[in-house]
This record gives structure tokens, sequence and C-alpha cells, in this order.
């Protein structure tokens, strides 16, 4: 990639003012999309995934949401442009796909006129007549099955995999060059996943359109993205290439992740371990590490040092962890954990420290 | 439907013949009527039958000739009682109906999308009092305000009096216009209030991201994805309330001196008249199912994932 990068991401903080206290639900992240990339930003649900990249569109502003930062998207700051502009940036440059298909269709109107509806807003001067066939050649794409005849239809009376495909040609009727993907897969059964998984990474190769894919499912992401972020309580806590990444996580977070799911490449009867402990508060926030109360690796200065966002080790910029742990120590404990042990043998075998955690 | 109103029938004629009140005969003979008189005027009425005679007599009437009896009062056919008060009392409803709904609209919308803030607080404040205040009350100080002849400010011609659309469009109108605010005004507001709190719901919704997500203006947001789904709930609202509007509005009707079912109604029961309340009765549960059926036909028009 040459030149800057599609988006960048500053610093981005949004809190919320609420009745308990301020939510901190996104706390100074940083990231940068290149054209045509694919970035996995993975989480517990409460991490912030999902209003990181809303805030990115103006998606949750109101009275009580505070948004610092600084989004950039093609040399400028959607987060101090005008309330038009970024209008006419959401649904065109930049669009949305989320979590459950059907409620996120109007119940109302025919998908025809919700796909016009969309192109309508963003291209000045196309006819009603022009923006139905766009419409109709988008559900074409997304392998909508006899789209001619299916433009009239109304949401319900598609499955529940089809309508996610709706959703994604509605994302596409504009020609975005950046497709954020809510947990796209969430709601739909495991083979209809995989197909959608299939048709936007097949989108992303042929339009050349980049993807940030929000999922809480570490499997989705192997599979399509080129760059993977995991966020805790509102901050990464991880990034790294994906190969990088699930063969030599740093983060005691990410291992949790990748022991709770179940995997081909390890023994059968090794058993899937939860991340034991609750997700953090996001009013009152943990001192230091903010993984600190859920992690069994815990020493008495992780209470009170916050980590910064490093690189794992001298030469690997690119794989970077918040994470006070010696970088070998961590190496080795997640040597033992891959294998099988439990946190209690890892932490033996590399000579540290281990504390229960208490579900 | 016709075995529905064929219960109503029967309800309203076992509660008024069945049940002790004032002899109707005996009202008609006056206070000097001797028992001859009172029994010939029973005879002529059919009073005299067995109760089930006497039904079965009247609902044939209304089967076979769609004859609802003469009122006992002024020996006029109801239905043609009614058919002439008809025109004041759809004159009523269609105006207020028209009224409500634009005042209740832009207040539910604006009070939904600044929820919390001054402008809904003050709305739904006023549209609490509207709610509170009884129709009657509101019509004595309507009237006392602005009727005609002891108004203070005698701003509205004919305020106080009903003129038939077909005598004075203008002054029709005018006269109208003070029962219509009186009778809008609690519905008004509480149409206010349902559609702001379906309104305040459905922003919540997905698709209300979806259409934000879509670069959409927020005017088209609002009005063309939110309040198109918020309406369901004041559909059926809406179809009943017109039915029962339909079927006489009794208390403006009376406080306003307009000539219409409900006025008739209420004329009909201080009079012991019960053919005429009885077939005002059976209109207005006539009324109120039709409204229920074009309710459920409006619905999947609204809603296309009703079918029946």
């Amino acid at each position: 990639m040459t030149g800057e990068p599609l988006l960048s991401v500053e610093d981005l903080a949004v809190r919320f003012d609420t009745e308990d206290g301020v939510v901190h639900a996104v706390d100074g992240i940083s990231y940068t999309v290149d054209r045509g990339q694919v970035l996995g930003l993975v989480g517990e649900s409460g991490s912030g995934k999902s209003v990181s990249s809303m805030s990115l569109m103006g998606l949750t502003a109101g009275r009580r949401t505070t948004i610092e930062g600084r989004v950039m998207f093609e040399g400028r700051d959607l987060l101090t442009l005008p309330g038009s502009e970024v209008r006419a940036i959401r649904g065109g440059a930049i669009s949305m796909i989320f979590q459950d298909p059907l409620s996120s269709l109007h119940p109302f109107y025919t998908i025809g006129r919700q796909l016009i509806e969309g192109v309508r807003a963003h291209q000045d001067g196309v006819s009603k007549k022009a923006a139905r066939e766009r419409a109709i050649e988008m559900l074409g794409l997304v392998g909508i099955p006899d789209p001619r005849g299916r433009v009239d239809a109304y949401p319900h009376e598609f499955s529940g995999g089809m309508r996610q495909r709706v959703m994604i040609a509605m994302a596409l009727v504009n020609e975005p060059k950046l497709l954020i993907a809510d947990e796209p897969t969430t709601a739909l059964d495991v083979t209809v996943q995989a197909q959608i998984l299939a048709l936007i990474k097949r989108l992303n190769e042929e339009l050349d359109m980049a993807v940030i894919l929000i999922t809480h499912d570490l499997g989705v992401v192997a599979e399509i993205a080129d760059e993977v972020a995991v966020m805790y309580a509102g901050r990464i806590v991880e990034q790294a290439k994906p190969e990088a990444l699930f063969e030599a996580p740093e983060h005691p977070y990410t291992w949790g992740l990748l022991r709770s799911i179940p995997r081909l490449d390890t023994p059968r009867d090794q058993e899937l371990v939860p991340v034991a402990g609750r997700p953090p508060s996001l009013i009152n926030r943990p001192s230091g590490c903010h993984f600190h109360t859920r992690c069994p690796y815990v020493r008495e200065a992780h209470r009170r040092i916050d980590p910064p966002l490093e690189p794992v080790a001298l030469g690997q910029e690119d794989h970077v962890v918040r994470c006070l742990l010696p970088h070998e120590t961590r190496l080795e404990l997640w040597r033992s954990l891959e294998s099988g042990a439990d946190a209690a043998a890892a932490g033996r075998a590399a000579g540290t420290e281990v504390t229960e955690i208490k579900a | 439907m016709g075995v529905l109103l064929l219960i109503i029938s029967a309800i309203t004629f076992l509660i008024f013949y069945a049940l002790p009140s004032t002899d109707p005969a005996q009202l008609r003979a006056g206070r000097s009527g001797s028992p001859e008189l009172i029994a010939s005027i029973r005879h002529n009425l059919g009073l005299d039958k067995p109760i089930y005679v006497q039904y079965y007599r009247y609902v044939k009437g209304i089967v076979l000739h769609f004859d609802f009896g003469f009122s006992y009062q002024t020996d006029a056919p109801v239905r043609q009682q009614i058919v002439d008060r008809l025109p004041a009392t759809i004159s009523l409803t269609v105006g207020a109906v028209i009224l409500w709904l634009t005042l209740a609209f832009p207040v539910g919308i604006v009070s939904a999308v600044k929820r919390r803030s001054l402008v809904d607080r003050a709305a739904m404040g006023g549209a609490l009092l509207a709610i509170s205040a009884p129709v009657y009350w509101l019509g004595l100080v309507a009237l006392y305000l602005f009727s005609n002849d002891i108004g203070q400010f005698k701003i509205f011609d004919g305020a106080g009096t009903y003129v038939p659309i077909s005598q004075n469009v203008g002054t029709w109108f005018s006269s109208l216009l003070l029962p219509w605010m009186v009778l809008a005004a609690s519905f008004a507001a509480f149409y206010a209030r349902l559609l702001r709190s379906s309104l305040t719901e459905v922003l919540h919704e997905d698709y209300i991201r979806t259409a934000r997500a879509k670069g959409l203006s927020e005017r088209t947001v609002i009005l063309r994805h939110g309040v198109r789904a918020a309406i369901l709930p004041l559909v059926t609202v809406l179809g009943l309330d017109i039915g029962i509007l339909l079927g006489g509005a009794i208390l403006t009707e009376s406080v306003f001196n307009i000539p219409g079912i409900g006025r008739l109604a209420y004329d009909a029961i201080k009079a012991s008249d019960y053919a005429t309340i009885q077939g005002t009765v059976l209109f207005g549960a006539f009324f109120i199912i039709v409204a229920n059926l074009i309710v459920d036909i409006a619905y999947a028009v609204v809603d296309p994932r009703v079918r029946y």
C-alpha cells in the first residue's frame, strides 16, 4: 500500500453520560484500514467494538455522548465534518451492515424501495427506474436468486441469510470504499454464516472494498481478516496479522478467547475454557491493567500500572500488545496453554505466579 | 356482524323493556291519562304483547323493511330521525378527527424526537390537562367565552348553534369550530401521547439505525421510516374512536346543542323513548362494528406482514 491509509482512527474515545455515571465505552483506540484491507475487530459484548465503529459514522451521537479523537477518512476528519457531509459519506463511501438482518430492514417497505432510497439519497438526479435497475443488479451480485422477481418482496418474505444478503446489497449500492460489518453472521445459522463470509470476502476482493469486520467470533476473523484487533473494556489490547495472532498470541485475554472456541488442530478431549470472571464495569473501570481482575497471571504491580500498547518484541512492530508480563513469559505460558495445560500448570511451567480467578 | 347486532339489540331490548322504569304508555298519556287511554296506547304500541313477541316484531321490522319502529315521543319513524340527525354527527366527527390528527401528529413527533426537552415536557403536560378536562366542562367554558349570545368574545359566527352545511357552508364551519376544538382536545392529547410513545419505541429499532446508516436526512428517517411504523397503534384506536363518535358524541352534542345522534339519544333517554333509544344504540353498534372491520382492513394496508 502506498500513501496514506483509507481510514485512520486516532485516539477515539466515546463516553456516555448515564444516570449511573459516565460509561467509558471506547477508551482511546487507534487503528488504520488500508484500501481493500479487511480488519477484524474482536471482543466480547460490551468491549466497545460496535460503539467504536458506529461512532465513525456519527451513529452514536446524542446529547449525552462525548466523542473525542480523530477519524480521518480520505483526508477529512469525520468527527468534525458538518452533519450534511457526514450524511453524504454514510451509506456512500462508508456503509454498514448489522447483526440482525430482520430487524435492520424496515418491515413495511419492499426491499426494492429500501435499496432505491439508498441510491437516490447519494446520487442526485438518478431516475427511479435507473435506481431500481441498480437495486436489481446489486441483489443479483449478492446472490439473491431471481432478483427481478424478488425486488418487490417484503423483508419478512426472505430467509435470514437472504435478508443479510439484502442488507449487503443495500450497503453496496453506492460502491462504498469501506464496509463496516457489525456481527454480520451472528444471527445466522452456521452454514449460512459461511456463505455470507464468503460473499463479503468476494466483494472485498472484486470491488477492492475495505472491510471492518466486527465480531466476537475469532473463527470468523481467521477466515477473512488481513489484520485483527482484539478489544477489551473499550481498548485494543492486542493487534496483529491473523497468523501471528493465532500462532503466538501474547495477551492473556486473547488466550482466553482462543481457548474458549473449538479448534480442529487441538486434541478432541481438550476442554474449552471460558474466560473466567465477568467483564468489568465501564463506569468504574479497574485500576492498572483493565484485565487484571480476570487475569490468572496478575502481579501486584499490574493493579497499579496501566500498560501501554507496545510491540511484543523488538523487530515485531506489527504485533502489538497491552500487557505487563515479559515477552518470554507470555510465549511460554501460551505454549503450555496451547498444548492443553490449565492456567495453574502453565504458570508453573513458565515459572510465574498464578492467581485463581473466581468465575 | 348480523349476529353481533342481533345480540346487542336483544340486550338493549331486555334492558329497556324488561327492567322496571317509567311505563312509556303512561308517559305518553300524560299526567291525567285515564286507565283506558293508557291501555289503548299500550295496545297501539304493542306493549301488551309478551316480550318475545315484541322483540320478534321489532327484529322482523328491521330485517325485512329496515324499519326501526316509531318514536314514542314524536311518532316519527326512528330511521328517519336518525338519518336526519346523521349529517350533524358526521360533520362534528369528521371535523374533530381532522383537527385532532393535525394537532396530534406534529406534537407527538416533536415530543418523541426531542424527548425530555422543555418542548416535550410542556406538550405532554398540556396533553395531560387536555385529557383530564371533562368535555362538558371544557364545552361550557368555551361557550361562556365564545358563544354568540352569552359569550365574552364573539369571534365565531354561529357558535353555540348548529347550521347545516346545506344552508351556509361558512356559518356551518364557524358554528362547528368550538365543538370541534372541545371534542378534539382530549383526543388530540391522547393521540399525541400515543404517537410519542410509539414513535419513541420505533426510533430505537434497528431499521431506524439502518436508515441513518444509509445517509438519509434525519427528516426522512423520522417521517418516512419512523412515523410510518409508529402509526400502527393509532390506526386501531382511530378506527374505533370514529365508530364511537359516529354513534353520537352525547356530551359534546348536548353542550353545544348540535342536533346529532348523540343529542337524539340523550333526548330519547330523558323521555323514555325506547324505540328511539333502541335505534340509536343499534346504529352506534353498527358503526363500531363497521369501524372494526375497516381497522382490520387498514391494518393489512399499513403493515404488509398482515395477511387475511
